[in-house]
């Protein structure tokens, strides 16, 4: 998320706007945007609503063995399609803004 | 008779905790040495040179305490390999403990609609998302990441 941060100006001029969503509260989503100095848009699911919806729950796998979410990326174009998507096997290993960024260029 | 320290395998041992810890607080950053951490292998390389070295003169038989040479050696030997052990594991194993999300949406499918709560308590729909405006222009798109969280 950091990259993309730092690729924000890209991305808006893209016309993609980049969201993150976790289980944390708003407040601790605000207390990260502000510590990390994020701008872009922080999403709360604290009862894995959409991250069920999406399919994943990583079950137990918060720090007192609640549900969170794994690691994923979703590019949806504004028709409400996907359009690219990124499910990493490796937690270490991340979608890079580049990558977005490229595949954003074929949206409408 | 005067303690000589064994500088190469205390100097190993030191890195060999570095190479642990600075993949976690410097290198994470960085996607070149993030995706594959060659940086920390690398450090990890330096570090079991120097225990060698360490190790070899650890075990000679001019040390002013030959048994507790032996012994302290050994154990910082195994220690650093422990630690580099523990190392490949995290990165390569646990990196890997993720559910498979079979069902998670493909390229082509409708995205899953949802409405949540932004960072300032505004319930926000992946609607209002793909269509409020982005600079004045209508959002081409929305990248929607999902992440652990800090809890």
């Amino acid at each position: 998320m950091r990259g993309i941060e730092r690729s924000l100006d890209q991305f808006k001029q893209a016309g993609i706007r980049p969201v993150a969503i976790s289980v944390d509260t708003p407040s601790e989503s605000h207390d990260l945007q502000q510590k990390a100095g994020y701008s872009f848009t922080f999403l709360s699911d604290q009862n894995t609503d959409a991250i069920r919806r999406y399919d994943l729950v990583h079950k137990g796998a918060g720090i007192n063995g609640g549900d969170i979410a794994r690691p994923a990326e979703f590019l949806i174009d504004s028709t409400g399609t996907v359009r690219w998507v990124n499910l990493t096997e490796n937690y270490w290993v991340r979608a890079r803004p580049e990558q977005v960024l490229e595949v954003a260029k074929l949206l409408k | 008779m005067t303690r000589r320290i064994n500088w190469p395998l205390w100097v190993g041992f030191v890195l060999s905790i570095a190479a642990f810890l600075t993949y976690f607080f410097v290198f994470v950053e960085f996607p070149v040495t993030r995706d594959f951490p060659w940086a920390n292998l690398l450090l990890f390389v330096i570090a079991l040179a120097c225990i060698f070295v360490g190790v070899r003169r650890g075990f000679a038989s001019d040390r002013p305490h030959p048994v507790r040479s032996k012994i302290v050696t050994s154990l910082v030997a195994i220690v650093s390999v422990v630690i580099l052990g523990l190392f490949v594991f995290t990165i390569f194993v646990v990196g890997r403990w993720l559910p498979a999300s079979k069902g998670a949406p493909q390229v082509g499918q409708r995205a899953p609609e949802f409405t949540l709560p932004d960072s300032n308590g505004n319930q926000v729909s992946l609607n209002e998302l793909l269509t409020t405006p982005i600079n004045g222009n209508a959002p081409r798109g929305v990248l929607l990441m999902f992440y652990r969280g800090y809890w």
